[in-house]
């Protein structure tokens, strides 16, 4: 039988995959947004694991607006991700350096 | 009912509508011939948003089955983020001319951005609070990167993209820990559910949201990317970073931990403190190798979050009440040492290292008389308005029996004040002449003047702002 404490357990490990990508990711800048978007996508596990388990819909009407402001996230992402990339003609993470910090 | 939800946000609809029309306007209409005027209209709108709102009556409402709130706290902070935001935009109006930046999006993503910002400090549920959070960081994104043809604007923009995103992942799951354990949304109702003992899932979850807002205020350890996307920006985006995104995170912040947590103080007060301590010495250490003023002023912000995390700390009324008075003040601080550094220039173009400064008070004894003033401030040096923001913080620690954390945060003041001390140095005995042009756009001059002007006359009872701060703070705290 698969009960909330499994789909924790799967949503924590997701989001720390996505954590880790972002921190431990030195090649591309796409592969942030895919650990951004596997960050946001696990919360949302939790969101309709914690809606199934009490029995309201509090949960699941949060992850409708979570993924529709991920949608738009990722749209602003990759503008500036494109703005970026005429600039500089890289989207390596080692070359977006021009400022030290 | 519903006409009567409407009626209590109409401010915001009515920013939003307006925002929405603009773009309109400016896709099908004069595009960027409209900015200098879209900027005029978006800024007189802001002001009279904010005179709207703080005339109007006092008590609370609630919207939107509790989403929504409007109380004196909310408008205090309300009426604070609209004047920063229309004297923000009004000074940035020249230099954007100048360097060919007068795109008519950049006053209506300012709008959105307020939209967001008033959504914020309103919010009294976890998905209003998202909603608001994120309305506003992804305008703010879009402005950093206004400068498209800049390597360094879209850098910053990316950078502040990426940590972003991560601090709203953060916080995100914090909140569906949240949710999980306390079985609500709503502050009230959490309020209820955490009461002096809380589960263990849910301690978790407040400080994943704390640590997720803690980066939107940009306090150390959560600072990293403040000085690149500070230096990165054009000069007005910056001012505009340095101020009221501040106060709307800050008081988001407090209503979180008030509204939602007030039940387990203990458990908040010690991660605020730790923030608090962090944020204050990272920033006063920091700053002090600076070239480049506009970096000085990013890990000047971040000691200051500092110092108005700590009167949040303190987790009572009078320290919600110093906070918000600090905010006030650093807030317009901050807008007068902006309007300096926006008329740096040097043949027409800006300039931000502070050794250009050299001798200044040569070329403009007035503009540098009125920077020493605001700098002296920001330092806290005793008898200007600076020092009685940072004195309430620290009486409000002392009184809540954290007279540790206010010794500290003595101790961080005393080494920030020499990085605001070295600029007045250097702008009055330096060692060349100053190259900078001595002339300037009297709307700079007079937002200058007038914010250093403000550090003496607000010694009088300070300019009446700790009326509406009290009973701001009094209906947060239960």
């Amino acid at each position: 039988m698969i009960g909330l404490e499994h789909y924790l357990i799967v949503a924590a490990a997701l989001f720390v995959t996505g954590i880790f990508g972002i921190f431990l990711n030195r090649k591309n800048v796409i592969i942030l947004l895919m650990s951004i978007e596997l960050m946001l996508l696990s919360v949302n596990i939790n969101l309709v694991a914690f809606s199934a388990y009490q029995g309201n819909l509090t949960g699941q009407v949060f992850t409708l607006f979570v993924l529709t402001v991920a949608a738009a996230e990722a749209a602003i992402g990759l503008a500036i991700l494109v703005c970026f990339f005429r600039n500089r003609g890289t989207i390596d993470v080692e070359d977006v350096n021009v400022m030290k910090g | 009912m519903q006409t009567g939800d409407l009626s209590i946000i109409l401010p915001e609809i009515v920013l939003a509508v307006f925002a929405m029309a603009g773009l309109i306007a400016g896709a099908y209409g004069g595009r960027d011939r409209l900015g200098p005027a879209m900027i005029w209209t978006t800024s007189a709108l802001l002001a009279v948003l904010a005179a709207w709102i703080g005339l109007q009556g006092e008590g609370t409402a609630t919207a939107f089955g509790g989403m929504f709130t409007d109380d004196a706290f909310a408008r205090f902070a309300k009426v604070t983020i609209l004047l920063s935001a229309a004297a923000v935009l009004l000074m940035g109006e020249g230099y954007m001319a100048r360097s060919n930046l007068i795109r008519f999006e950049y006053p209506l993503l300012i709008a959105l951005a307020a939209v967001g910002m008033m959504v914020m400090v309103s919010a009294s549920d976890l998905m209003a609070l998202y909603m608001g959070l994120e309305l506003q960081s992804l305008s703010l994104y879009v402005v950093a990167a206004l400068r498209r043809d800049s390597v360094r604007s879209t850098e910053a923009g990316l950078k502040y993209f990426v940590l972003g995103a991560l601090s709203s992942g953060l916080l995100l799951f914090g909140a569906s820990l949240v949710y999980g354990f306390a079985g609500t949304t709503g502050f009230a109702g959490i309020f209820e559910a955490v009461q002096g003992r809380a589960p263990v899932g849910l301690l978790i979850g407040l400080s994943l949201v704390i640590a997720g807002l803690a980066f939107k205020v940009s306090a150390a350890p959560f600072h990293m990317w403040t000085p690149d996307v500070y230096e990165g920006a054009p000069t007005p985006v910056t001012a505009f970073f340095a101020t009221a995104p501040k106060i709307a995170a800050m008081a988001l912040l407090a209503r979180v931990v008030y509204g939602a947590f007030g039940g387990i103080v203990g458990d908040w007060q010690q991660i605020l403190a730790a923030l608090s301590v962090a944020s204050m010495f990272l920033g006063a250490v920091a700053a002090i190798g600076q070239r480049n003023i506009k970096r000085l002023m990013a890990y000047s912000s971040i000691a200051h979050m500092g110092f108005a995390l700590m009167g949040l700390t303190a987790g009572t009324a009078a320290g919600v009440e110093a906070m918000l008075i600090y905010l006030v003040i650093y807030v317009t601080m901050n807008v007068g040492t902006f309007a300096f550094i926006l008329s740096m220039e040097r043949d027409g173009a800006p300039v931000v290292e502070i050794s250009a400064l050299s001798l200044y008070s040569r070329r403009s004894p007035t503009r540098a008389l009125a920077m020493l003033v605001l700098l002296f401030s920001l330092a806290g040096v005793p008898p200007l308005v600076g020092f009685f923001a940072k004195y309430s913080v620290l009486l409000a620690a002392v009184d809540a029996g954290l007279a540790w954390l206010a010794v500290l945060g003595v101790i961080a003041s005393v080494i920030g004040a020499f990085y605001y001390i070295r600029i007045v140095y250097i702008m009055y005995f330096g060692d060349e002449e100053s190259e900078l042009d001595a002339g300037g756009s009297t709307v700079l001059a007079g937002f200058l003047v007038a914010s250093a002007a403000m550090m003496l006359v607000g010694l009088w009872n300070l300019a009446g702002i700790e009326g509406p701060a009290a009973a701001a703070a009094a209906t947060l705290v239960r």
